[in-house]
């Protein structure tokens, strides 16, 4: 195998690259659409879509299991697929869920997968299978075949063959999927101990607060397009957070917020919502408390990643969970 | 086990860098010892493999392959084949009388009570017809399909195993799989012969005889051209296998090949293509039995299969190595 060399030629560090990226699949439907993304080195990276918005096609064509109609891809500095044998052995990968042999045992699905690599010395073997075993907490069901395995186990297997070396990279398509709340807190523990380590990781999710837990920066695609990029706490702060008045007047507190010059104010039932005011907020309160407004709370909410996103996407994005 | 154990026996590795050459240790379990995990930072995660380690999926298959319980029935059934022609042999011939005097039934089967040793080659001309080339028709059409439809090709590929390297594993592993079923067969016959009947001299087709050794040779070589015989349905069986992501679709396909081109060879109107059909030589193996042995219609089916080989290994590596794997 070819080294790889130790700083990567790219500029600013870039761990996956891609240029005006783009699949059609046979019968014409367009996948992803001149994708342009830029992980950077050291991230955990939010790739985050609704279902069926070209974020497993972006990664196969990331791990050069197909081929791009048009555009380029690089991941570690390297072209993809071409440079397949050079770069994968550095790449651990999760995609659309695990795959396993079920008349195979879990320890020795491992075995085999760990064999497919050529760059693994057959010595270690047994130790990088039991080390992958115990992180993954399966050791002792290691024994047991796969077939017999539950989703969320077989989910953490897939995640064994995926650290069975130390990676450069780890991808993983909707980790997730499947596991009860638990296993996904177990998944994201894992997730940022192996990033703690210096292992980028790219994380695709349909699922906005597992990305907000978890990710430094993060992408959004719809439709096979890519609509924003960048660090999770620049794409929060770019959408505004609310003014939140909590009163049982919710009318009169309407009226004065309205006269006070707040736009988009929405009634609720005992609360009261607007855009922030552009002064102090303490004049608002005491315009509310002058017009004999009962004011039980008095606050600017953050805006969260979620409110980001749907700005960003409108109401068509079909956020689930 | 808390995360903290759990992330302190997973061992780690400490990367080195000598002269020119990465040098990695293994893995080692530090116990208690808590230990600085060394990151990417250092830019060591590359490592030096040896050529030799390629080897390791060919293992990987194989032992995959033959420890799987659909292999071993295969191999089962074709085992029961000579057992079920001697016992009836034995049966038939209990009173004295002779089996297939008139010409019926596999080649061969009249001579078994005289001689054990035919029923090796009995048992492979009832066998090579149908059950044999069904039994590599499942292995070979598995080969590629059956990773797809289970999801394992993906993983195979990011491993990564390598198109072309685990194309030539499949390969490899299907010869090694016609050799063992075909070796199965032969050994089963000789066991069944031997116990069942006497072994002796043999009287070879030209009516010449030869000794006992001399003919247990001939029946090993017999077994081994059989087992090339089935490398031209390996072949297709494997291209077959690249085309689709459903195993058993793949299995069904080449099966079915294999009837279509058994029933096409009788069919006398279609002489001039009939030489080029796969299976049109496969019993060309009783020649070896002739004094002096008869290599024409031996070496044509063995070059015959080689084509079939060269011709659709070139097409499965062609679509195999260009293909989106989208399942």
């Amino acid at each position: 195998m070819e080294e790889l060399p130790a700083a990567d030629p790219d500029p600013g560090d870039v761990v996956i690259a891609t240029r005006a990226l783009t699949k059609r699949y046979r019968g014409g439907q367009l996948a992803v659409d001149g994708l342009d993304l830029a992980v950077p080195a050291g991230s955990v990276f939010g790739f985050l879509g609704p279902n069926g918005s070209g974020k497993t096609t972006t990664i196969r064509m990331l791990m050069g299991l197909i081929e791009p109609t048009s555009g380029t891809a690089r991941v570690l500095g390297r072209p993809m697929p071409g440079a397949s044998r050079a770069v994968l052995p550095h790449v651990g990968a999760l995609i659309e869920g695990p795959a396993l042999y079920g008349f195979l045992s879990g320890h020795d699905n491992l075995v085999r997968y760990d064999a497919a690599d050529p760059t693994a010395d057959p010595r270690t073997r047994r130790t990088r299978v039991a080390a992958a075993l115990d992180r993954v907490g399966l050791t002792a069901a290691a024994g047991k075949k796969a077939k017999a395995y539950s989703l969320g186990m077989k989910q953490r297997l897939g995640l064994a063959a995926a650290l069975l070396q130390p990676r450069r990279l780890l991808v993983l398509d909707e980790p997730t999927n499947g596991l009860d709340p638990q296993g996904m807190r177990e998944i994201r523990a894992l997730i940022r101990e192996v990033a703690a380590d210096g292992t980028t990781v790219f994380l695709s999710s349909h699922l906005l607060d597992e990305i907000e837990q978890v990710c430094t920066h993060a992408a959004v695609m719809a439709q096979g397009r890519l609509i924003t990029q960048g660090a999770v706490a620049d794409l929060a702060a770019g959408a505004r957070g609310r003014l939140v008045v909590t009163t049982p007047d919710v009318g009169d507190a309407a009226r004065v917020l309205k006269e006070r010059g707040i736009g988009d104010v929405v009634v609720e039932e005992n609360r009261v919502t607007g855009e922030p005011p552009e002064g102090d907020p303490a004049a608002v309160t005491a315009a509310l408390v002058a017009a004999g407004v009962r004011v039980r709370g008095f606050g600017v909410e953050r805006a969260s990643l979620e409110d980001a996103f749907v700005a960003l996407t409108g109401e068509g994005f079909d956020v689930e969970g | 086990m808390s995360r903290a154990e759990r992330a302190q026996s997973t061992g780690q590795r400490t990367d080195q860098r000598t002269d020119q050459r990465t040098d990695q240790r293994t893995d080692q379990r530090t116990g208690e010892q808590a230990g600085r995990r060394t990151g990417p930072a250092d830019g060591t995660y590359a490592r030096t493999p040896s050529p030799l380690w390629t080897f390791g999926l060919l293992r990987s298959e194989l032992v995959t392959t033959f420890r799987r319980w659909r292999t071993l029935a295969l191999l089962a059934v074709l085992a029961a084949v000579p057992v079920l022609v001697g016992v009836a042999v034995k049966i038939e011939t209990s009173d004295g009388s002779a089996v297939g005097g008139d010409g019926e039934g596999p080649a061969f089967i009249a001579q078994i009570t005289n001689n054990g040793l035919f029923l090796v080659l009995t048992a492979l001309a009832a066998t090579l017809p149908f059950f044999l080339p069904m039994a590599v028709g499942v292995i070979a059409g598995d080969a590629i399909a059956g990773e797809a439809n289970a999801g394992t090709l993906r993983y195979l590929l990011v491993a990564p195993a390598g198109r072309a390297r685990l194309l030539i594993v499949k390969g490899a592993t299907t010869i090694v799989f016609c050799l063992v079923a075909t070796v199965v067969v032969a050994v089963s016959a000789l066991v069944v012969g031997a116990l069942l009947f006497p072994l002796g001299e043999v009287t070879t087709i030209s009516g010449t005889r030869i000794g006992l050794a001399e003919g247990l040779a001939r029946a090993l070589l017999i077994a081994l051209v059989v087992a090339a015989s089935l490398i031209g349905l390996a072949a297709l069986g494997l291209f077959v296998s690249t085309l689709t992501n459903s195993g058993i679709a793949a299995m069904a396909t080449t099966v079915g090949l294999l009837i279509t081109v058994q029933i096409l060879d009788q069919i006398p109107q279609l002489d001039a293509l009939r030489p080029y059909f796969f299976p049109h030589y496969w019993l060309s193996f009783a020649d070896l039995l002739r004094d002096p042995v008869h290599w024409d219609d031996l070496l044509r089916n063995l070059g015959l299969q080689g084509v079939y080989a060269a011709v659709f290994g070139s097409a499965a590596w062609a679509r195999f190595t260009t293909r989106d794997v989208t399942v």
